[in-house]
């Protein structure tokens, strides 16, 4: 994996990509061979799809990428996909000869990420190197992508808000893959059901009482009949529910698998703080979530374990995205469930960021923090969805939208950008499934930031964590109080926060840039903004309320974080947003040493999502000093900002009125 | 002289190939291939496509003389394999032989299929034997020039 990540960035990176190809047909596998080999990709066939599967089970990661014939006289090319997708999730691309719609059809929606026509030309294999780039940047998001492409129709629907999480579902069940243990369940549904059958739309009630009954009868003895009967939902068939719980024992598993990385990359940080964290690799995080009694410190730390590992592995885009994905699950449950009184909470603390560039007064600064919590929340769920940012984004949006608060949940979905931009949180509303996707960059930014500042990309992560922490509680089991707890967490949060920044520094230093930035006010401000830009921005502003003195530290973690992301982002527009986030804490930052990381943040942020503007500054910014010490011009964040916001949000008036906001507001 | 003979020979009878519609841009592909570490390549390939294919032409056979009534769906999953295989080397016409064979599946109909199938094999043996003598042509060309890519 680790080699595999690092040759994404690497001058050689297509070469070496470890391929899979299956077929049983003999001339097509030797010339898929020698195609493949020809693009310089390390190359494993298999003439049955039983033997590759066995394979892949084996030695999961050892392949990067599958390509897999459709008829296959053992297995069918479908079932193979189906399998590959929930037990490791790999990039698939299915092939046949046959070109009719509903067979390439039939290969998209079961989660295929191409699907190629017989006979095979060597152009297209050598761009398949993109689909795992692209399954990295989005983590584990891909199953749920589906999903999220869904949403993005729904988010246009106003109405349809509440059922974001639900599509979201839909997408991951759809593409997810049967169990083996489930493989009896999973005849039943086969083909038929996720192909033809109208398919359910799960929304966040019917998963809360999905989640509900699966929590009465405990996660191992659930089978769907019984959760049927406890649900008692006309309409709802055995399959719908198999398959539901299919996507929801493969969410939990990712989640336990997420925190088992986080732990592990805790360790090897060597932090004394990561120790405590180890327990919480051992306890299955699936557990916890079907319980719903997942501590929301818990996962915070199991969060920042991943971010902590992928800092430590620095090139890690995957653990990184794990981890946001299942975040972004909870942030999504949150916002939902929770999502108006957070929401509500944002809007007001949009409003005063919106006053804040004038008058920012304390408790405007306060009230901003405890929307920024909840943005916060909202945006770390962003971030971590990276698939499901689109789904939290949109929701974010959603919610701003209606209310005046819109505004605030634009700062935190768009997160970053319309924090900014204030002003631009009607835009951002629009925008808001680019925002997501920019957490989602800022995120795995974070990670891949961890590089130097590690300890503070930790930090970072522990906010972010604390916050999907409690979504994830809420929104699997119920979803439906998951804000409450989420608002709670996040008055503790801060404490955490400081004690993960301890352990996992990154984070806590977001956090601590928040804080200082919300002291300095100005800087505070900025300091929201760059977290949410980051996906941070809602720790940040929960930490400036109670944490103002460590700013300093967040600022090398933004910068870490917009490093990663320029490095390896390939998702623009988070970074994007990020990179304003950032800029607008720039302003405030610049009197300190945060502003002038997050100035780098958001320029690396710019760089990554595209913006290619910011990267050039990023670069210099970050790679001069230590984060801390250097100075971004103020100047130079906000252009990055706007670029950013152009580039991903378009607002960049927006972002400039942050960056001035702070400022006025700091003086508090 | 007579190895530029027998290659200049080799030469235009792969183009008449191409002309002649048996193969068509795949086969070229294949050509590209072709590299120190698989000299024989697109021979070895055609090799095996004959070899693979065999089976796969007697199952059709015989399925077409299971007369009642003709299993369309197990006719139509055979030639599916076949096509595969068969535009995998670039063969035009046997490929197109192959298509009209599943219109014809999917429509029922069973004397289509047949004389569709008579075809096909026609093509497809055709080529076999224009395959082997141009290799054979090749190999008598030298060693070195074995199967290189004429552009």
């Amino acid at each position: 994996m680790s080699t595999a990540s690092s040759s994404v960035v690497s001058d050689q990176f297509p070469a070496g990509l470890r391929v899979l190809v299956v077929d049983d047909d003999p001339t097509c596998l030797k010339i898929l061979e020698k195609m493949l080999r020809t693009c310089l990709y390390e190359v494993t066939k298999s003439n049955r799809a039983e033997l590759a599967l066995d394979m892949l089970r084996d030695k999961r990661n050892i392949f990067d990428i599958v390509i897999s014939d459709v008829h296959m006289p053992d297995m069918d090319g479908f079932k193979l996909l189906e399998q590959v997708g929930l037990e490791m999730d790999l990039p698939v691309i299915m092939m046949s000869a046959d070109d009719s719609k509903h067979v390439v059809m039939k290969g998209v929606t079961h989660g295929a990420c191409d699907y190629l026509i017989k006979p095979v030309r060597i152009e297209a294999l050598k761009n398949i190197w993109q689909h795992v780039v692209r399954k990295r940047k989005n983590g584990w998001k891909e199953i749920e992508q589906s999903g999220s492409v869904d949403e993005g129709d729904r988010q246009q629907k106003p109405s349809e808000d509440v059922d974001y999480s639900s599509s979201a579902n839909e997408g991951n069940w759809r593409s997810s893959k049967r169990r083996k243990d489930e493989e009896d369940e999973a005849d039943d549904r086969d083909d038929s059901s996720t192909l033809k059958k109208p398919r359910v739309v799960w929304s966040v009630e019917l998963h809360q009482q999905f989640v509900a009954a699966v929590n009465q009868l405990g996660i191992d003895k659930a089978v769907p009949k019984k959760i049927l009967e406890l649900m008692n939902v006309p309409g709802l068939t055995r399959e719908n529910v198999a398959s539901h719980l299919q996507k929801y024992r493969l969410y939990l598993r990712r989640l336990s698998g997420v925190s088992q990385h986080s732990c592990n990359s805790f360790i090897s940080p060597q932090d004394a703080s990561y120790g405590p964290l180890s327990p919480l690799n051992g306890l299955d995080l699936q557990t916890f979530a079907a319980t719903g009694h997942i501590p929301a410190q818990s996962l915070a730390t199991l969060q920042a374990a991943g971010l902590s590992r992928s800092t430590a592995k620095s090139g890690m885009p995957m653990p990184l995205v794990e981890q946001r994905n299942l975040f972004s699950f909870d942030n999504a449950k949150l916002r939902f469930g929770d999502g108006q009184p957070q929401h509500m909470n944002s809007g007001k603390q949009m409003n005063l960021l919106h006053g804040i560039p004038t008058n920012m007064e304390p408790k405007q600064l306060v009230n901003l923090h405890h929307s920024a919590q909840s943005l916060g929340g909202m945006n770390m769920q962003v971030s971590p969805h990276g698939g499901h940012n689109g789904q939290s984004s949109s929701i974010l949006m959603q919610m701003s939208q209606p209310q005046a608060r819109g505004q605030i949940l634009n700062e935190t979905t768009g997160g970053q950008v319309a924090r900014l931009p204030t002003s631009t949180g009607q835009p951002i509303l629009s925008n808001g499934i680019a925002g997501g996707v920019l957490a989602r960059n800022g995120i795995v930014e974070n990670g891949r930031a961890g590089y130097n500042q590690v300890p503070q990309t930790s930090s970072m992560l522990n906010f972010p964590l604390n916050h999907a922490p409690e979504l994830p509680g809420n929104s699997f089991p119920l979803g439906s109080s998951p804000g409450i707890s989420a608002i709670t967490s996040k008055g503790g949060f801060h404490e955490d926060a400081n004690s993960d920044i301890k352990g996992s520094a990154g984070f806590i230093q977001s956090y601590d840039i928040f804080n200082d930035l919300q002291q300095h006010k100005p800087n505070g401000w900025e300091l929201q903004n760059v977290g949410v830009g980051v996906g941070l921005t809602f720790d940040a502003s929960q930490h400036s309320n109670s944490l103002r003195s460590n700013i300093d530290v967040a600022p090398s973690v933004l910068i870490n974080q917009s490093y990663s992301s320029s490095q390896r982002n390939g998702q623009n527009s988070n970074a994007t947003v990020t990179g304003k986030a950032i800029f607008s804490v720039g302003e405030g930052i610049e009197h300190r040493n945060n502003g002038q990381n997050v100035g780098q943040h958001m320029n690396n942020l710019l760089g990554d999502n595209s913006m290619r503007i910011k990267t050039e500054r990023v670069p210099d910014t970050i790679f001069q000093p230590a984060l801390f010490p250097q100075h971004f011009g103020q100047e130079d964040l906000m252009s990055a900002l706007l670029k950013q916001q152009q580039d991903g949000i378009g607002p960049a008036e927006n972002e400039f009125d942050f960056d001035g906001y702070p400022l006025d507001n700091i003086p508090v | 002289m007579e190895r530029n003979q027998s290659r200049r020979q080799l030469a235009v009878m792969r183009q008449s190939l191409f002309d002649q519609g048996y193969l068509d841009e795949q086969f070229i592909q294949l050509e590209e291939l072709q590299d120190d570490a698989n000299p024989n390549f697109v021979e070895e390939v055609v090799t095996l496509y004959y070899r693979d294919s065999a089976r796969l032409v007697t199952s059709i056979e015989q399925a077409l003389r299971d007369k009642s009534p003709l299993d369309f769906n197990k006719l139509d999953s055979y030639m599916h394999q076949f096509k595969g295989s068969s535009s995998s080397i670039g063969a035009k016409k046997v490929k197109a032989e192959s298509t009209q064979f599943r219109e014809y599946c999917r429509a029922g109909n069973g004397e289509g299929c047949l004389r569709t199938f008579q075809q096909l094999k026609k093509e497809y043996t055709t080529l076999k034997k224009k395959l082997e003598g141009y290799y054979q042509l090749a190999r008598q060309a030298g060693p070195n020039e074995i199967a290189c890519r004429p552009k």
